[in-house]
């Protein structure tokens, strides 16, 4: 097995939740509890999860942005939380992000060529006289005009403000790239265009992403592994075929049905889930979706099931429900 | 569906509406025509800046200063609507035609109880007493399916999740009974666990009313599952309407192609997604061919020159798809050669 470029064990964000005259911490958000997965070099994994599952947390818990409550993530084998901030600063530039919003996430009184040679500057990866013809690449690698960087943000579609982020992002060289909803606030003809870079330049540069979103078209596009989310708990993991060919929990079932297809002439049965996703604040006992679940039973409301496999799932395929064997067995009566 | 006889719910005729900045006139919709029969969903499909929703604003007469109506009729069973003075129009909003829009959160108002906003429209519309508009509000809620409705009724809306506002607003709407009930977006800001809950309410109650409903909506995969015919949009005017088995089967515009082929999709395995190259043109600098020419894998000189007319197609086409209209020279008799998109496999 090759060696995972990156760790995360057993990670917990806990939010606290303050109120009353003393504003004393009166109860916890846990946005991820006890999540634990690898990341392989040169692959891209996507956590996908509604609103509130903790994706995005989990997203900036591995690099610090907010600091995790407890765990381990450990990149290239060294366990990030020992890290002076100094240090990590400096480890940053191996691991960057990409963020949902493009109008928010520049600043919008610096110019394009202001915020790359800034990301070069803090992270010292290139000499000043370098910086100018370093920016042109960059800005030719993710298909913007070299003289375009002499423009500002509010100058630029969507889109385009997308490719700067991304161009931002690979200034350091970095080898692990966060893309937190990357794609989502763009129309479908420009997510197409930065979804095609971003798959182009992880071949060009061997870069290794963590990809964040909601969408599972999207998810199942850029991805070779899958993580499904819900709240702050991994239910499944798998490879992105047998996840999308085979899902093993009720939830991702349900979360794979109720996606609309462009094709008025497939049916198919729709796991319509009843109800809202409930509070993180007070997470339901046992397992946390025997709420919504259809097949639920005793059991589910007490105990939490474990991420496991079976003997007719791929070894990498793992799902956390008590019922996987009784779901695959009714999922086999009901086709006959 | 409905058959072609009975006058429509909703007919838009040549409908433009624009914006007076002071850089000059933007045609923000220019020259939409559709029309919508009772116990049907026409879906307007598009991306940013299509002019999708300035229309269904329009519909409403709800566009505002620099923003006008300049030309085209809206007629609701016959009835043009843009020649009813401010109050006579004000009695149709909210009772014979109403909207629900994509934000939950900012079109409920944040200080009333989401029962006395329900009641409200009802004591305006129906002109009941305080206590029968009550009655008649927790009965809404019930009906789009919110449990508890007595209690709820009392409730804020930060008290509520966003599935459950979206039933609110959709329980507003549908409070007068409404003849044309306007979807803008509504499931944009949702999950799909709780779109699919929308999604399937909208259509149950259709189906008890029968009204007609106008589907707006940038997502491929609701048109699909929602419509029965469909309207596409692109930088202010339609380029293509079809019914939606027909459309999805053999889009015809270029666009249309596109857009189907840079979805990603869950159910099946693409290679690579098909990019449209470049951007929507702005208002500003409107192309005077036609405005997709720039983007378009296809277009010739008489594109770029001469500004195409929607038209059933007569050219370069199978007879048996010709029931829809479409805005490109390659359908017309004006273009030699071959249809350059035959072979274009669409993601099926």
């Amino acid at each position: 097995m090759t060696t995972p470029l990156f760790e995360a064990k057993n990670l917990q964000k806990y939010f606290p939740v303050k109120g009353g005259i003393l504003n004393r911490t009166q109860a916890q958000v846990k946005a991820v509890d006890d999540v634990s997965f690898a990341i392989n070099p040169g692959e891209t994994l996507s956590i996908v999860g509604e609103s509130g599952c903790g994706k995005s947390t989990t997203g900036r818990a591995i690099l610090r942005l907010d600091d995790p409550t407890d765990g381990e993530i450990l990149f290239e084998g060294q366990n990030l939380m020992e890290l002076s901030k100094s240090d990590l600063r400096q480890k940053r530039k191996e691991m960057q992000i990409i963020f949902q919003d493009p109008y928010a996430s520049l600043n919008p009184r610096q110019k394009v060529k202001q915020i790359l040679d800034e990301a070069m500057a803090i992270q010292g990866v290139v000499s000043k006289a370098k910086r100018p013809e370093r920016i042109r690449e960059l800005m030719e690698v993710v298909g913007l005009r070299p003289e375009q960087a002499e423009r500002y943000p509010f100058q630029f579609s969507g889109g385009q403000r997308q490719r700067i982020g991304i161009a931002r992002a690979l200034s350091v060289d970095p080898k692990l790239i966060v893309c937190d909803e990357a794609v989502s606030a763009l129309d479908v003809s420009t997510q197409a265009q930065v979804l095609n870079l971003l798959k182009k330049l992880q071949k060009d540069l061997d870069l290794t992403y963590l990809f964040i979103s909601h969408d599972l078209g999207v998810v199942r596009h850029i991805s070779d592994r899958v993580i499904v989310m819900y709240l702050g708990k991994i239910v499944e993991i798998a490879d992105k075929k047998d996840l999308f060919d085979s899902p093993r929990h009720p939830y991702t079932r349900a979360l794979l049905s109720a996606i609309p297809i462009p094709d008025p002439s497939k049916s198919r049965e729709r796991i319509v889930l009843q109800g809202d996703v409930p509070s993180p604040m007070n997470p339901p006992a046992g397992c946390r979706f025997h709420t919504r679940c259809p097949f639920a039973t005793d059991i589910c409301k007490t105990e939490e099931p474990e991420l496991r496999s079976t003997t007719f799932m791929n070894e990498t395929h793992k799902a956390a429900c008590h019922h996987i064997e009784k779901i695959a067995e009714t999922e086999k009566t009901s086709i006959v | 569906m409905a058959s072609n006889e009975q006058t429509p719910v909703l007919e838009v005729k040549g409908l433009q509406t624009s914006f007076f900045t002071p850089d000059g006139e933007v045609k923000a919709v220019d020259g939409v025509d559709f029309s919508v029969n009772s116990n049907e969903t026409l879906g307007i499909v598009g991306e940013s800046g299509s002019g999708k929703s300035i229309t269904s604003l329009s519909v409403m007469r709800l566009i505002q200063h620099p923003g006008k109506i300049v030309g085209g009729t809206i007629e609701l069973s016959g009835e043009d609507l843009l020649k009813k003075s401010k109050q006579q129009f004000a009695k149709y909003r909210g009772n014979r035609l109403s909207m629900i829009f994509q934000e939950p959160m900012t079109s409920l108002n944040p200080v009333f109880t989401v029962g006395s906003q329900i009641a409200e429209a009802v004591r305006i519309h129906k002109k009941l007493d305080k206590k029968a508009a009550w009655q008649e509000a927790v009965n809404m809620l019930k009906l789009v399916g919110i449990p508890a409705p007595e209690d709820r009724a009392k409730r804020y809306p930060h008290e509520l999740s966003g599935g459950m506002r979206q039933r609110v607003m959709i329980a507003i709407a549908l409070s007068c009974d409404p003849e044309l009930l306007i979807a803008d977006e509504p499931t944009t800001a949702l999950d799909v666990t709780i779109q699919a809950q929308i999604l399937e309410l909208i259509k149950e109650l259709q189906e008890k009313s029968g009204m007609a409903v106008l589907m707006i909506t940038h997502d491929l995969g609701v048109i699909a599952e929602t419509a029965d015919k469909v309207v596409v949009m692109y930088a202010g005017e339609v380029v293509e309407q079809a019914d939606v088995k027909t459309l999805f089967k053999q889009p015809l515009h270029p666009y249309t192609q596109g857009l189907m082929n840079a979805i990603p999709r869950h159910d099946i395995d693409l290679d690579e997604l098909e990019m449209i190259p470049g951007t929507v043109p702005t208002p500003q600098n409107m192309p005077s061919g036609c405005r997709f020419a720039e983007r378009c894998p296809y277009a010739r000189d008489l594109c770029v020159e001469k500004h195409p007319e929607l038209a059933t197609p007569s050219n370069n086409v199978d007879e048996a798809v010709t029931t829809g209209q479409t805005r490109c020279w390659i359908y017309t008799d004006e273009w030699d050669g071959p249809n350059p998109t035959k072979g274009v496999a669409t993601n099926q």
